[in-house]
Order: C-alpha cells, then structure tokens, then sequence
C-alpha cells in the first residue's frame, strides 16, 4: 500500500505545476520542445524506410547499415582529400549504383514471396553490407564536420527582440542543430510528397504500392520502379547519414540510428511519410519526458532504451496499425 | 539399398505414432546418442567439450525456442537473448540464495520464469501483427538488459557486473560429494565433462519434448495460426491462447538455454552478453537453418558457431598463423554470411534444413533425376 502512495503522490508531483519535479513548467516545455527536435533525427530515419515498405512491402532492416556505408564512404573520401562537393557527388552515385543493384540481385529474385522471407532478405543485406562497408574502408570512428551550427538558441530573447513578447514560458534554449535537422526533414517530406503526388513515377509508385500484381497487370514496370525507390531511398539515406554523422561522428554505432528509427516509423504506420514525423515527436517527446521526469519511478536511469519501444507499443496497442498506417482488410 | 522405407510396414497403432518412423533413422539415432553419451565424454579434450560441442548445444536450443515462436508460430521475434538473460540470472538466483535446489530444478524455474516473462511480452500479439510485433519483442530485449543492470540485487551487488559461477552450484546429483568420495573422483564439479553431460541430458529431453509438441495438437495449432491466423480462427482454433502458449514454450526453452549459456558454456552470470547482437545472431541461426525445422535449428547453430572459428583455422593454415588481421576475417565473413542467407532464401527458401530435404530425395531416386 505505502509504494503505491509514494508512486501515486510521484505521479501527481510530476503531472502539476510544481517548479520543482512538475511536467507543466518552462523547463517541463523546453525538454518537451528539445524532445520534440530530437525526434525528428529518428523521423529521419524512418523515412527510409516508410519509402521502401511502401513501394515494395519490404521491412528493409539494412536501413542503418546503409546509413554507415553512405557516411563512412563520404568520410573517407573527404579524408582522402576529395573536395566536398565531389565526395558529396561521389557518395551520391555510389549510393544509386547500389541502390539498383540491391534491386537487381536481391529484390527482384525474390519479387512475390512471402513477406518474412524478404525481412530475412535484408537482415542478409545488413551483415553484407556491414563486412562490405568495413572492408572497404575501416572500423575506425571518424569525425565529421559540416559546419552546422550547433550552439543554442535562448527563445526569449528572440521573442522580445522580434515581437517585444515577454513571459517565463520563453525563457528555453532550442539547439540549432535540432532546427537545421527539422528543417531538412521538413524539405525532404515536402519533396517527396510532391515527388509521390505531382509526378509519373509518383503515380505508379504509389500504385505499386497500393498492390504488386494489380500494377503489373496495368503495365507498370514493376523492377523499374523498385529500382528507382532503392535509388531514391540510398540518396536520401546519405542525407540523413550526414547529419546523423555530424552529431554522432561515424563509427559503427551509427547502425544503432535503425532501432531509434523502428518505434517511430511503427507508430506513424509503416506506409506514411508524415505518419513518420509525427512518430519521431511523440518518441522523441517522451524520451526525454521519461529520462527526466519517469525514470526515478523506476529506480535507475538510463530507461531510454526500451522506454522508448514501450511508448510505441502502447500506441500500437490502441491503434495497431499505427496512427497514419493503412488498416487492412484480411480476407480467408 | 540400404535406407529404404519401403517395406516397413506398421501392424499396430503404437508403432504408427513413433516418433522416428524409419528403422534406418532410429538406429542412426541410437547409435549417434550412444556416442554422445558414452564415448564423447572419455575422448574429447577440454578444447572440444567447451569451445565447441557445449556452445553448439545451447544455441541450437536457443534456436529451437526462437523457432517455435517464429519457425512454427510466425510471431516474429528480436527478443531472444533478452529471454536468455532472464533464463540465467534466474537460475544464478536459485542456485546461489536456496540451499537445497539443484541444478535440474534451477534450469525448469529458469524456464518457467522466462515463459511467463515471453507471455506477459506477447501479450501484444493478440492485437498487433506481423512486424509490428516486432516493438514488443525488443521492448523484451531492453528491459531485460536494463532490469538487471538496474537492479544489482540480482548479481548480488557485485561492483564489476560479472559473477563467476562456483564449483557448488553444480548439484547436479543427490549425494553428489559421497558418490564422487565412493568412486575417488576429484570433486570439480565444474569440470567441462559434467557441464557437457548437463548441456547434453538438457539438449535430448529438449529436443525430444519439441518434436512431440510439434507433431501433436499443440504443434498442429501453433502452424495453423502460422499459416494463417483468421483461417485458423474460422475452424474453431483458440488463435489466442495458442499464440500466448507458443510464446510461453519459445521463451521456457530459451530461458533454459540461457540458463545453459551460463552454467555449461561461460561459467560466469553477466547481463552483458545477453545483448542485441546475439538476439541477432540466434535469428541468423534460424534463418540459415530453416524456419519450422529442427534439425534445421541444429544445422543453423553449427554452421554460424563455428564458421568464424573455420574461417581462422584455414586463413592460418593457408597462410601462416597471426598473419590474418582479425578484422578482416571478420569482415569477409559478415559479407559471405550475407550473402550465404540471401543466396539461401532465394534458392532454398527453407535453409539448410531444406537443403539436407533435397539432398536426401535426390539420393534416395538416384541413378534417376526429379
């Protein structure tokens, strides 16, 4: 009974506006707000996948292993004294060649099998890649530099510079660096929609997407256009491994980004673009809420780690699907 | 000529429910147990017994239980070394606070504990399907590696995270220190030998228990959910509770090959080990194996136990010891490995397991062709 007190009065101080251990306080929003950016990292990576799955049904595990090679290539080209832009063009190439040869030998053999095996497919794909990207350059942590500001931003000073607004509620720092990734989220999703939406490809894409055979019937070359969404989702693999790169450095960790990725693109739902930034706010969100204000509950730190996946699931649970995921109707 | 089923004919219902159906296959099994058992044991050498005979035994019941829920069930799962994890420290915990547990009890409790951890995990599956279920498993895995790094009761408070397993947690016979006194053996009960003859009792009755369940109406259930969950609700199977038990089984035997990890194979309880990568390479097993095989299960753990350990015996062979970096060992073997599964899942979409299948019917009509 007296735990349950304790935990009940800990649920009540966090869920007040007590300055000290309450959610609903300036810092409650700046971590609220900084949670919120640094989910969009994990939107990041989503993406990627959501692309694939979309396109081909296909649970692409490689993601993360991908977003090493891209890095690791630019990296070394860089260290080897390739001017940026020309490793930036480089790695760009690289990454379609592979992307169609992925098409090529693994996804086309395997056209119209049953989903798990394609799973297996690229959990094959992400041990090769991995011994590929390794051998080819090495195992070394590398650091990368773009240039992206990193420093914080205190919003109360711009909200009273630029609209003469004063409150306690302004007085959080926003990291620029989250900003800048937002941002390139945000262009990204906004081009692909458009991309999706207004184009030929798009169209067929989103066919194909909708079913394999069905599109086939109608004439949509089906390997083409596979090629193009692995082309597409290796370019932007390298965008996202760049900035993933700046913050992190590369090294091998980075394949980790994968299982930030994986809650967030479950609770957007597997087939929606925007499902995944909406997904990286909420797991991001309440990562940091939980880190902060949960993890005593639990009597330890260092919760985020499945508190994460827990989130997920409890979303999952109420709708599993996810919240933006096409529900299926399933037919004997 | 001389394997053949033809003629072998069953006259009575006890004989047609045999587990081994074929004369040839049973005196094959007979003869390779009696070999395990009674002259394994005198012959090998320390090397063979701990580095490589008791570490293919634990995986391949690892695998069996990743097997039963993905092989047989089709609920994916990521969780398994999570599982493992709580295998073992439950058996540590047994073996170490309740003096007169023995270490047959210690590994079932091991089991049980793990199974009803994997029922409460798979819960979600009753409402969540195919790769989203995928959040609740590593959901598993996490809390497993932060629960018991969190809480440092359960290693006893020990500073470095790393328990060493005693001689007196093997009791693994009643009066143990009288019958090795009777017969003047020397009282190492941690000796590689009773760790191989434990991993071996365990890996037999494991395997025997999971052939049965599967061709039972358990294992009849568990396939038909794999097969197709409505279809199988529409002809009155329980989807449920048969989801919910092939969890229990797949996490029981994983459990008590986590147990097995401990005690037979490293000989020390360390949270560590249990960590994603090794719930990555027990799913390698069962891919490479076969889904829905055992034998399968067994081929898988061999092949990805011991190709690192081939692949360095035959670079310094060839090329002189040391002079191989590691690195690139490994990394060659990463991109072979890939390319053995995807080359696998397109040729032979049932594993090893499946290769052996064709192999075998191949033979069995040759000098003709299929």
């Amino acid at each position: 009974m007296e735990v349950l007190t304790t935990i009940l009065s800990q649920l009540a101080t966090i869920f007040s506006t007590d300055p000290i251990g309450g959610m609903f306080t300036p810092f409650g929003m700046e971590t609220l707000i900084a949670g919120m950016l640094s989910g969009i990292m994990y939107s990041l990576v989503g993406i990627g996948f959501v692309l694939i799955y979309k396109s081909s049904g296909v649970f692409n595990f490689a993601q993360g292993t991908m977003l090493l090679f891209a890095a690791l290539t630019y990296v070394s080209l860089t260290e080897r004294q390739v001017n940026p832009v020309m490793a930036f063009a480089i790695t760009t190439v690289v990454m379609i060649i592979m992307g169609i040869i992925i098409e090529r030998t693994v996804m086309r053999p395997l056209a119209n099998q049953d989903l798990l095996s394609l799973f297996m497919a690229t959990v094959g794909l992400n041990y090769f890649l991995e011994g590929l990207a390794q051998g080819t350059w090495d195992s070394a942590v590398h650091g990368l530099d773009l240039g992206i500001p990193s420093d914080p931003i205190f919003v109360a000073d711009v909200a009273r510079e630029t609209f003469g607004w004063e409150s306690p509620w302004f007085d959080i720092l926003v990291s620029k660096f989250d900003g800048f990734a937002a941002l390139t989220a945000l262009i990204m999703v906004g081009g692909l929609y458009a991309f999706f939406q207004y184009t030929r490809t798009g169209l067929s894409l989103r066919a194909v997407s909708d079913d394999h055979m069905a599109a086939q019937a109608v004439g949509i070359p089906l390997s083409k256009i596979w090629a193009i969404v692995w082309a597409v989702t290796g370019v932007i693999t390298f965008i996202v491994g760049l900035i993933w790169a700046d913050r992190l450095s590369v090294s091998f960790t980075l394949t980790w980004a994968v299982l930030k990725g994986l809650p967030v693109i479950l609770i957007g739902g597997l087939t929606s673009i925007p499902g995944c930034i909406v997904g990286g706010l909420i797991i991001g969100a309440s990562e940091k809420l939980g880190e902060i204000y949960f993890a005593e509950l639990f009597g330890g730190q260092g919760i985020e780690h499945w508190w994460a996946y827990l989130t997920a699931l409890v979303f999952i649970l109420i709708r599993p699907t996810g919240i933006f995921g096409e529900r299926e109707i399933e037919r004997v | 000529m001389y394997y053949r089923e033809t003629g072998q004919n069953v006259s009575s219902y006890a004989e047609d429910r045999r587990m081994v159906p074929v004369r040839e296959d049973r005196w094959i099994m007979w003869t390779f147990l009696a070999i395990m058992f009674f002259v394994v044991p005198f012959w090998a050498n320390d090397y063979w017994l701990s580095a490589i005979l008791i570490p293919i035994m634990v995986l391949s019941i690892a695998t069996l239980g990743l097997n039963i829920a993905t092989g047989y069930t089709g609920q994916l799962s990521l969780g398994s070394a999570g599982f493992m994890c709580f295998g073992a420290f439950t058996a540590f915990n047994l073996l170490f606070r309740v003096e007169w547990m023995n270490i047959w009890l210690a590994f079932l409790c091991a089991g049980i504990v793990a199974g009803l951890v994997g029922i409460i995990f798979g819960l979600p599956s009753l409402r969540i399907k195919g790769f989203y279920l995928l959040v609740s498993t590593l959901c598993a895995q996490f809390f497993a590696e932060w629960f018991f790094n969190a809480y440092p009761w359960f290693l006893n408070y020990t500073s470095s995270g790393v328990v060493a397993l005693p001689p007196f947690h093997y009791r693994f016979l009643p009066f143990q220190d009288q019958i090795f006194d009777f017969f003047g053996l020397e009282k190492d009960y941690n000796a590689y030998v009773w760790r191989y003859l434990i991993a071996l009792i365990v890996t037999v009755l494991l395997t025997v228990a999971c052939k049965n369940m599967i061709r039972s109406s358990t294992g009849r259930n568990w396939m038909a959910v794999r097969d197709m969950d409505i279809a199988a609700n529409v002809i009155g199977i329980p989807v449920g509770k048969t989801k919910l038990n092939a969890f229990f089984v797949s996490c029981f035997y994983t459990g008590i090959a986590g147990a097995m990890y401990s005690y037979c194979y490293i000989g020390n309880v360390d949270f560590m080990i249990y960590n994603l990568r090794r719930s990555f390479l027990i799913m390698f097993m069962l891919i490479l194996g076969g889904l829905g095989s055992i034998l399968g299960s067994f081929l898988g753990a061999i092949f990805v136990y011991c190709w690192p350990i081939l692949v360095t015996r035959f670079g310094d062979a060839v090329f002189g010891g040391g002079t191989l970096d590691t690195a690139f060992v490994e990394n060659n073997s990463k991109i072979i490995v890939g390319t053995i599964i995807v080359l696998l899942l397109i040729y032979e979409p049932m594993g090893f397991a499946g290769l052996w299948n064709t192999i075998k019917h191949r033979l069995r009509i040759w000098p003709f062709r299929t």
